[in-house]
């Protein structure tokens, strides 16, 4: 009686070691570095790499104390944060616009157990500092903004098959064709649905109105906007990557909203304006014509133009007649930087892809000695940068805008042009800034408050129960290493109510013991036999351990479910929690007392 | 051997029963009076607003900040300290145009041209919109966990023992939230992680009570005793263990209402009044409503189980 099989004792031997070796990393702490990655497909991280920015680092006065390479990044580990930043000024320097150099915490795992897959928790943001965004995408401007695109491609269809058509009229949620009878209506009907696969073609034939209209279904509306979250986290993954962020979390949450963190920014407004811009660029055809122009300044532009503000390059800003027909988009952009023009005034050097490319060349060749502009639309309004006259045919896709624009400027626009535009702006509906003093504050808080209440505790369980207290404290300990071997393994981000969860969890799961250890003192005032009260002890106290566990499950598992952000992890927490401490505080602990008493033929009394 | 509570007798606990829910009634009603009345403070989270919170190299005088916030006509601005005299928070409403970075940024600048030792620690903004979905989202959590509840114990005991214990429950989560409304403590999305918690853990309670009375009606030399003595020795001999886990919780959650500082305090400060709710509750409300509900020895075994003893 009393005693486990070997197996169990074996097992409790292999996870608690397990618990260990997985426990461990979270001890050995992190210390700040400097991370270089490429900042282009082209621009390779290799050995050279590495030699320069250890020897720029050297030369700037501070020798890391490591180096660490991997595929895409090289690391350079310092022992504080003020060395950090000086390397970090002193490596982009040198380095210039080709990598992105960003702050990064290592752990200072040993390799050893970094090969067993030893790694810590990571820290959320309220722990190590950073800002945390909750952006909203607006739906409704990503529909208008590609039914804008679709008109331009109606015409383009139109003309390529050769089908006369009126004006193309852009309408709330539709784009309706104006065409001259019931032949041509068919005609355009036919190429449009093989053109707009996905889109509502609906053919009108009038006597006074011939049109064909095109709405969005409800399965492509819907396409649409998960496109338009899809189309948006990417362009947010590119942003971010480009201000040099280490490990920043871009995740949709539900369905139009995206969650952006960056660990260790403090300039959220840098990162904020970076983030927020809608910044695209397109390309439309100049009306010059001297009557229409006068309209337009007379306050009736002819239908088909609109007027907008031409930034010179004296710096003053004059009128501009443009047509409303986008002929190019920023969706063509390959790559923009940063340039110089001829007349050495900062420009933006952009590369098209191939069907940019070649729009672009049936646009010069269609409209030599006109003038086009270059548009850089920014939150729903567009300033026309440029607006050079063609001279000739322009192929190979390169373009270059200059206007008035400062150097930094230029710098700016090509990094939005480059790493995309925004399918929809988006509005940011929350916000959190945490200082990196905060966040070590609420580690160390944390930390103190779950460590004195532990020992505490612990104390108490010893003293008042005696041998059944040390296997019960001794089971605390174990719990509280599952639970954290399990929160590293799962990678689960801990947060400060994390945290809390974790004290909250230790103060609950010596319950389980507390009822056994009265129970098995019960047993024994009943007049039972030492043996026969440590089985019968167990065996009662387990009914109720679970039923008030899963009780207590039930309300995490909802709170996993519904909770957001800071109450998810504690909801983690606290479930994972729950389990621990059932296997700990039943199993590991009756394998202690077994171990103690179980081999003792002739017991008089036990220590409870 | 210690022991602190060992009762050789049974405390008769069920004849308090009329004080004991008297009491209970007018604590909860009490409660319910200041929730209607006072409401609750809730946080930014839930309102929508920026949150500032800053730190002066030494200690400030709340007022000067106040009238310095005042002087930006911001609205209903609110200053606050936290903890300690040299950290203050800021409240600031949403304000149509302005971003919370050029909020935080305004307050800087004015608190700075008075004493420039302040920085910033934290910026929070939260959109309206955010706020109604987290007031909806907490309200299902709470609901799914009743029901969840209530369908588990009507499983394992039977519906007399879900439903008594669900109202003890929401007895100590109303009356958690009378105390923050009362003394219009701020009410954060992690009060409602601790609420939540409490909802767990004060059923846990009840269980361990209920496990004991359905127990006890197994018993054989139990039989002769009649459904209130039962009850009473069910809460007599869980007495001791009762009192040891929620001293020992409360150890836990006194550690971090002392050591975890002004991001902890609200949570530690609900899980203490859970806790403490939670022990009276269990014992003595839930304990007597089961009797009101009328919980007999017939309820809890079922009768192809009952051996027949024989008379002799």
């Amino acid at each position: 009686m009393n005693r486990y099989p070997l197996w169990k004792y074996l097992l409790i031997i292999v996870t608690v070691v397990v618990a260990v070796l997985y426990t461990l990393p979270n001890l050995f702490g992190e210390s700040p570095a400097v991370q270089i990655s490429s900042a282009r497909a082209t621009v390779k991280v290799d050995p050279a790499l590495q030699e320069r920015v250890v020897d720029i680092a050297t030369k700037a006065g501070f020798a890391p104390d490591a180096v660490l390479t991997d595929e895409n990044s090289v690391k350079l580990r310092f022992k504080d944060t003020d060395t950090q930043l000086k390397v970090k000024d002193a490596v982009q320097t040198a380095l210039g616009d080709d990598y992105s150099v960003a702050l990064n915490l290592v752990p200072q795992t040993p390799a050893w157990l970094v090969r067993l897959g030893g790694k810590p928790m990571a820290l959320g943001l309220d722990l190590r500092g950073g800002v945390h965004f909750l952006l909203e995408v607006d739906m409704d401007a990503a529909v208008s903004k590609s039914l804008d695109k679709t008109a331009g491609e109606v015409r383009r269809q139109l003309r390529d098959k050769a089908i006369r058509y009126g004006k193309i009229d852009r309408q709330r949620d539709s784009v309706v064709v104006q065409l001259r009878d019931a032949q041509t209506v068919d005609d355009a009907a036919n190429a449009l649905r093989k053109g707009f696969p996905n889109l509502a073609v609906t053919p009108s034939k009038d006597a006074n109105n011939y049109s064909v209209s095109l709405t969005f279904t409800p399965a492509s509306l819907a396409q649409l906007k998960s496109d338009a979250v899809k189309q948006n986290v990417t362009t947010l993954h590119n942003r971010v990557n480009e201000l040099g962020v280490a490990e920043p979390v871009i995740q949709q949450q539900g369905e139009g909203r995206i969650v952006v963190e960056l660990p260790g920014v403090q300039d959220t407004s840098k990162a904020k304006d970076i983030l927020g811009r809608t910044a695209t660029l397109e390309v439309r055809l100049v009306d010059d014509d001297q009557s229409h122009i006068q309209a337009a300044l007379a306050g009736n532009p002819p239908d088909d133009t609109v007027l907008m503000s031409d930034r010179g390059r004296n710096g003053q800003s004059s009128p501009i007649l443009v047509r409303k027909d986008v002929e190019l988009t920023g969706d063509n952009i390959n790559d923009a930087q940063p340039a110089f023009d001829e007349q050495g005034q900062p420009a933006v050097s952009i590369t098209l892809d191939s069907p940019g490319a070649t729009i672009f060349r049936q646009l010069t060749h269609d409209n030599v000695n006109k003038r086009m502009a270059m548009i850089l639309v920014e939150k729903g309004k567009g300033e026309v940068v440029t607006a050079p006259v063609i001279r000739g045919e322009i192929g190979g896709g390169r373009v270059q805008i200059s206007g008035a624009m400062t150097p930094d400027q230029a710098r700016d626009t090509a990094l939005l042009l480059r790493a995309g535009s925004l399918a929809a702006p988006m509005n940011i509906v929350e916000e959190r800034t945490v200082g990196p003093s905060l966040g070590k504050e609420n580690i160390e808080r944390g930390f103190e408050s779950t460590m004195y209440g532990f020992l505490a505790i612990a104390v108490f369980m010893m003293i008042y129960y005696r041998v059944f207290g040390v296997s019960s404290a001794i089971a605390l300990i174990a719990n509280l290493m599952f639970l954290l071997a399990l929160l590293s393994m799962l990678g689960v981000t801990l947060t400060l109510p994390g945290i809390a969860a974790i004290a909250l969890t230790l103060g609950m799961a010596i319950d389980s013991n507390v009822l056994i250890n009265e129970r098995v003192r019960e047993e024994l005032r009943n007049g039972m036999t030492p043996h026969m009260s440590i089985q019968n002890g167990y065996a009662h106290a387990f009914a109720t351990i679970l039923d008030s566990n899963v009780t207590t499950l039930i309300a995490g598992l909802a709170l996993l479910i519904f909770g957001s952000g800071a109450i998810r992890g504690f909801a983690w927490v606290h479930c994972i929690g729950i389990i621990t401490s059932m296997y700990s505080a039943v199993f590991v602990s009756r394998g202690l007392i077994n171990l103690f008493y179980g081999y003792r033929r002739r017991l008089s009394s036990l220590a409870v | 051997m210690i022991e602190f509570f060992h009762v050789k007798r049974d405390i008769p606990f069920m004849s308090y029963g009329k004080i004991t829910t008297a009491i209970s009634l007018v604590t909860f009603l009490l409660a319910v009076f200041f929730l209607v009345h006072k409401g609750l403070n809730l946080g930014v989270e839930f309102t929508g607003g920026t949150v500032v919170e800053l730190q002066y190299s030494q200690s400030v005088d709340l007022n000067q900040v106040r009238t310095k916030v005042d002087a930006l006509k911001y609205g209903d601005a609110q200053v606050q300290a936290l903890g300690t005299t040299r950290d203050i928070m800021v409240r600031l409403p949403n304000i149509k145009g302005k971003t919370s970075a050029q909020l935080s940024n305004d307050v800087l600048d004015t608190l700075k041209q008075e004493r420039p030792d302040v920085q910033i620690r934290k910026v929070e903004f939260i959109g309206p919109s955010v706020g109604d979905e987290l007031v909806s989202h907490g309200l299902t959590a709470i609901t799914l966990v009743c029901l969840g509840i209530i369908v588990y114990l009507s499983v394992r005991f039977e519906w007399r023992f879900a439903v008594s214990a669900i109202i003890a429950n929401m007895h100590d989560v109303i009356i958690i939230l009378g105390f923050f409304a009362f003394f219009q403590w701020e009410f954060t999305l992690t009060v409602l992680a601790a609420v939540l918690a409490v909802l767990g853990y004060s059923v846990n309670e009840s269980v361990v009570v209920f496990d004991r009375i359905r127990e006890n009606f197994r018993k054989p030399n139990m039989r002769g005793r009649d459904v209130p003595q039962i009850i009473d020795n069910a809460i007599t001999a869980t007495m001791s263990r009762t009192i040891i886990t929620h001293g020992s919780t409360e150890v836990m959650v006194l550690s971090m209402l002392i050591f975890g500082g002004a991001a902890l305090h609200g949570f530690a400060t609900a899980l203490t009044i859970g806790i403490l709710f939670g022990i009276y509750s269990s014992v003595l409300v839930a304990s007597p409503l089961l009797l009101m509900f009328g919980v007999t020895r017939e309820n809890m075994i079922k009768p192809v189980k009952v051996k027949q003893e024989a008379v002799v």
